[in-house]
């Protein structure tokens, strides 16, 4: 069995049929993405238990239990996610030796349908970046071209994916962490509607924005994965209590009539030409089908990147508060503990323990929340905010999705922006505004610009609207150019 | 660029201990910034209700009983420094 070219669905199926054992299958993947460890640097641990719980999983096999869709499918989980037993650092020093005595629900259901924890992955420390270097354990490199950043927040799940070192990876979205990854490494990133999925043991980082979501190799493996992971829970009171669709199943390549919007910028000068150009053939390809694609603008788009960044940094002072260095995580080293001032403890370890663009976030959304500045900054960007989603429901009374790049640019060069933070924020402003509205969106690889760099279109629903992406992600992806197209490694 | 005395007041609110450097750079990055956030404030958004939570919600109703989920022991197991059952911390009060 061809285990990098197999979908998640056979692997699974082959599993608990016994063609392979999930122990053959673990070990692969184990090998596999050990030995491209120093090239990417995409995990920051693995799971030492891999092969004995691949075994147990086994065993079950062959005393006739079902034990899942994902049996013996070995996962690589990004490190915001809570993993009983495993480290789950957040990519920060604050929590590098932090062993969380919970699964987050997500990993918990995935392990429910037989799947097993291959590692944890890299990226930017507590999800704030968006090229994985500011992560506490190193940067990660694009396996496509090892001089570019993967992208982020998500950087390592993006790697893990196109380099194939795990079949099925997760990620968290906050402002396009899953979707710009996914589209600088080429493959599928799926981030569902905010509430579709329990953010229950998932670091918080801007709660009202964050939604767990996954990596695949193709829009099918990406639909099941989603069903697995999606639905209510009564350990997040803002998962919706909607019915999962059985989407993977109900997948069709027929999207003759739909109506597409195709986003158009007041100021498109930074759209980089090789984007330009995916873009063209992604509506060609549309048209060739029969949908119908139709021009929109959107009122105060430009605003979604300051809106984001300060409802987020707003969000993640008040989150990050936690890390007081006393139930978990870092304290600064002491001598004396008990003449010590307390504002000096905290101080000291806070400050030891988050990386210096964790600290500038914090730093701003202190100022955003302080007296006298909150109806400037955080009022106003929420009252901004909220014009923005419904405009978007405006498009959505007469469209069924909206089509966009996921980034002005494919993926940049390691370095190269890493020293100037706010032209870094700027790179997002195809990606935030989805977040702030909290609509499920995509990207779908349809190009490679020179240099071996992938480009991904997005496509984006309405509110709990995931079948309608789905599809005409899946019928594109049979005309995709670069369907098939696979980074050697 | 923003004041120095604000930048200390921001990092006392914060509980962060920023040293001198840091201070100087994050003046200028937090100043620059502030100024490009300032364009929000031409939208015009007069009695526009904020928007926080993005999808709408149904709330849900529970038993009001308790859960034992982790142990005493397994959350202390993270704790960077006890004493028997109890977090180690400098005098509070």
């Amino acid at each position: 069995m061809d285990l990098i070219k197999s979908s998640v669905q056979e692997i699974a199926s082959a599993v608990q049929a016994k063609t392979i054992s999930a122990r053959e299958v673990c070990s692969f993947f184990l090998e596999r993405a050990q030995r491209l460890q120093v090239d990417y640097n995409a995990f920051i641990s693995f799971n030492e238990n891999l092969l004995l719980e691949a075994e147990m999983i086994d065993q079950r096999i062959l005393r006739g239990e079902n034990v899942g869709l994902l049996a013996g499918v070995p996962l690589g989980i990004k490190d915001m996610f809570c993993t009983k037993g495993l480290k789950t650092t957040a990519a920060s020093k604050m929590l590098e030796n932090f062993i969380p005595p919970y699964d987050a629900t997500v990993v918990a259901r995935l392990k429910r349908q037989g799947a097993l924890i291959l590692g944890k992955l890299n990226q930017d420390e507590f999800a704030m970046g968006s090229s994985n270097e500011t992560s506490y354990f190193g940067i990660c490199r694009n396996p496509w071209n090892k001089d570019l950043v993967p992208g982020g927040s998500s950087g390592g799940s993006a790697v893990s994916q196109a380099a194939r070192l795990t079949p099925l990876n997760l990620g968290t979205d906050t402002g396009g962490s899953i979707r710009q990854p996914a589209s600088f490494c080429g493959v599928v990133g799926v981030k569902p509607t905010y509430g579709r999925v329990s953010r229950h043991g998932i670091i918080a980082y801007a709660s009202s924005l964050d939604q767990a979501g996954v990596f695949a190799d193709s829009v099918s493996d990406a639909a099941l994965a989603l069903e697995i992971i999606s639905g209510f829970d009564d350990h997040d009171g803002t998962t919706a209590q909607i019915d999962v669709p059985n989407w993977s199943g109900l997948l069709s390549e027929n999207i003759k009539g739909l109506r597409i919007g195709l986003l158009q910028l007041k100021d498109s000068s930074a759209l980089e030409n090789e984007v330009q150009q995916t873009m063209d053939a992604v509506t060609e390809a549309l048209k060739e089908m029969g949908a119908e694609v139709v021009p929109i603008q959107m009122t105060h788009l430009e605003a979604a990147v300051p809106v984001y960044y300060l409802i987020a940094a707003s969000e993640a002072s008040s989150n990050l508060a936690r890390y007081d260095g006393v139930r978990y995580g870092y304290r600064a080293p002491f001598e004396n503990l008990s003449s010590l001032d307390l504002e000096e403890f905290y101080g000291r370890t806070r400050q030891e323990g988050f990386g210096a663009e964790v600290r500038r976030r914090i730093m701003l959304g202190t100022y955003f929340l302080s007296s006298g500045y909150y109806d400037a900054y955080y009022n106003k960007a929420s009252q901004v905010r909220r014009i923005l989603s419904q405009d978007y429901q405006r498009v959505f009374a007469s469209c069924d999705l909206i089509l966009s790049p996921v980034a002005a640019s494919p993926a940049f060069r390691i370095g190269e922006r890493i020293s100037d933070p706010l032209a870094m924020y700027l790179n997002d402003i195809y990606t935030t505004s989805i977040n702030l509205a909290g609509l499920p969106a995509m990207s779908l690889p349809f190009g490679i610009a020179t240099k071996n760099r992938p480009v991904g279109v997005q496509l984006i629903a309405d509110h709990f609207q995931e079948q309608k992406m789905l599809n005409v992600a899946f019928a594109l992806e049979q005309r995709s150019p670069v369907r098939g197209v696979r980074c050697h490694v | 660029m923003l004041d120095k005395k604000i930048i200390q007041n921001l990092a006392r609110l914060a509980r962060l201990n920023i040293g001198e450097p840091e201070a100087q750079e994050l003046s200028v990055q937090l100043g620059k910034a502030l100024s490009y956030f300032e364009q929000i404030s031409k939208i015009e958004t007069n009695g526009i209700e904020p928007l926080i939570t993005p999808t709408q919600l149904r709330s849900y109703w529970r038993e009001d009983k308790a859960h034992q989920e982790v142990s005493t022991d397994e959350v202390l197991c993270a704790a960077p420094d006890k004493s028997g059952r109890l977090f180690r911390v400098p005098p509070v009060v």
